[in-house]
């Protein structure tokens, strides 16, 4: 059971461009910042929205083909649960669950029957008569759950699940979600913007960035070479992406739009464009210019000191910008805090350099 | 001062309402005639308006096409018409000699002045507009991606229908009902310029009233007073959109 994608979707003036294929039995989080055409990809691979250009395959049935193919939503095997989930107001929680059934021409007895299964699976079924207004958002999260499995389609896709709940109930339904997962043998794509949701049930992440596929792999894999601003973002990494030209032997210099940086040279590396990533904790704070050997030495104001555990993440709006991560005692030997200037120092060879 | 002016006709019809022989006017056969007419022509005319009204109102509140404005104004026109225009226009179209009229009267044998049908399209004529207005509210209210997550549950698009754009829209559709009802029960101008004034076909209930006036005053009275308490009842129908 596998899903292939390879569409261009345009919604009010907003292009989306996405390849990248989800096999049955693994869950693949397609993640991205706010604005980066998530929607728009869901509302595409649901049916709702009919691609410019490109393909979408499911099963090896084409639903989308640029010959005029088009699959109307209602004849795609696809379980969709939505961010604002769109129970239907006016039909209580089991008639909800059953709706899918019903809408298939199953007969009431039987679909209510198959309902309130599911809905004791996820252990609401104490909650099947009440309306979608009396529910709370984990059993409003759960029935949704329950409409978009009850028909047994071949294809999860989940849009932000979790979003909606507040932590507590986050953290139950988040459990709940990975047990539904786990146990739902088609493909399963999970949508999200929240980068610890997508590693914690997903096997595989995509990257969408401005509409745009910008990295596809693991969970590992992103961590230890991410590709972009936004991938190193999410793992805890500075990243420099620019064009690489060589100043001597065994180094060279990496030239953002934000400022430069110095880098050792890589192996089998000509001029050519070049990400480099720096660990913040390999990167040393002070109040005057530092005396060491270290090439890059960049000025510049914190912006923000976060406390996380026993360390801090410090922001400084230098060129290009950092995130430093420090000790809390260096916190409070250096009396960092925003607005305070500081000199950022890191050597060459820290910089690690890939190809983008 | 807008309070008096408004109360001043009731009290006036409350005084001289022949409350001793009201009974008897309202059950004389030609007042019973004419209230069984206007119950006919107002349900059909409601249905009629309902029935075309809803394609119409989701074409304005969901479709984009040129012309949209033009076909707006000219749904919203016969509110603002006089009905005595309207019932011109009818004629001309569908009159005799009309436009449509001739077609029919020709090729079918069909003459639609002076029928029971003329008075219904009378009545359809005046009330569309208010059912239509009620029915746009009502899907610019509903949301539309209820509608597109039944369909990716499997919900064909007349299942969607069904199950869920008109139990949503419901209140809508009984307050266009009950609107476009009551506004073709009141209908005069364009059904007795266009239907004429005959009892037991084109005579309704304020025909009925106007014809009265010059015989038998207090019988007028009498049917106004029933109008007034039907009104009173469509008020007290949707009490929820009027009176908050």
């Amino acid at each position: 059971m596998t899903l292939a994608v390879d569409v261009i979707a345009r919604r009010g003036g907003f292009v989306v461009r996405a390849a990248f294929e989800a096999a049955g039995g693994e869950t693949v989080a397609l993640l991205g910042p706010n604005g980066s055409g998530k929607s728009t990809l869901v509302a595409t691979i649901a049916g709702l929205l009919i691609p410019t250009d490109g393909t979408i395959a499911l099963d090896g049935t084409v639903l989308d083909a640029p010959t005029g193919v088009h699959a109307p939503p209602e004849r795609r095997s696809i379980g969709v649960v939505f961010q604002d989930l769109l129970l239907f107001p006016h039909l209580s929680a089991e008639e909800n669950v059953a709706f899918p059934l019903r809408a298939r021409g199953m007969d009431r007895a039987e679909a209510h029957e198959r309902a309130r299964r599911l809905l004791e699976r996820l252990g609401i079924a104490e909650r099947a008569e009440a309306r979608p207004v009396d529910l709370s958002g984990g059993e409003a999260q759960r029935v949704a759950l329950a409409r978009a499995l009850v028909g047994e389609p071949a294809m999860l896709l989940l849009d932000e699940p979790l979003s909606a709940l507040d932590v507590g109930a986050r953290v139950r339904v988040r459990e709940l979600v990975r047990e539904e997962l786990a146990r739902f043998p088609g493909v399963r794509i999970l949508v999200t913007h929240d980068p610890v949701e997508a590693s914690t049930l997903a096997d595989r992440l995509i990257l969408l960035e401005d509409g745009v596929v910008t990295q596809i792999g693991s969970p590992e894999q992103i961590r230890d070479a991410p590709r972009s601003r936004y991938a190193a973002d999410l793992v805890g990494v500075n990243a420099f992406h620019g064009g690489l030209d060589r100043i001597e032997d065994g180094a060279g210099r990496l030239s953002t739009d934000e400022g430069d940086v110095v880098v050792g040279w890589p192996e089998g590396f000509e001029g050519e464009e070049a990400i480099g990533l720096l660990r913040p904790a390999d990167i040393t704070l002070s109040l005057e210019p530092p005396a060491g050997s270290a090439r890059n030495v960049l000025e510049g104001r914190v912006t923000s000191v976060a406390v996380e555990g026993g360390r801090a993440r410090v922001r400084i709006a230098s060129a290009p910008p950092l995130v430093a991560e420090v000790t809390l005692g260096s916190v409070e030997r250096l009396g960092l805090r925003d607005g305070v200037t500081v000199w950022a120092s890191f050597k060459a060879v820290e910089v690690r350099v890939l190809r983008p | 001062m807008g309070v008096l002016l408004v109360a001043l006709p009731l009290l006036g019809l409350v005084v001289r309402t022949p409350w001793t022989r009201i009974a008897e006017v309202l059950t004389n056969e030609t007042t019973l005639t004419a209230l069984r007419l206007s119950l006919v022509v107002a349900t059909s005319a409601a249905a009629i308006s309902l029935v075309t009204g809803f394609p119409l109102a989701w074409a304005l509140a969901r479709g984009s096409f040129r012309g949209k404005t033009l076909v707006r104004a000219l749904v919203v026109l016969p509110l603002v018409m006089p009905p005595v225009v309207a019932g011109v226009g009818l004629l001309a179209a569908f009159g005799r000699r009309g436009l449509v009229g001739s077609w029919l009267h020709d090729w079918f044998g069909v003459q639609l002045t002076f029928t029971t049908a003329a008075a219904v399209l009378a009545a359809t004529f005046v009330s569309l507009p208010l059912a239509v207005l009620a029915l746009e509210a009502g899907f610019r209210g509903l949301d539309e991606r209820l509608e597109d997550a039944a369909s990716t549950l499997g919900a064909s698009r007349w299942y969607v229908l069904r199950r869920v754009t008109l139990p949503l829209m419901a209140p809508q559709i009984a307050a266009a009902a009950v609107l476009s009802w009551a506004r073709a029960l009141g209908e005069f101008g364009a059904t007795i310029t266009f239907a004429g004034n005959l009892q037991g076909r084109t005579q309704t209930l304020p025909l009925a009233v106007f014809e009265k006036l010059q015989t038998d005053q207090a019988a007028a009275f009498a049917i106004s007073m029933l109008l007034i308490a039907i009104a009173a009842a469509v008020i007290f129908a949707l009490r929820g959109r009027f009176l908050r």
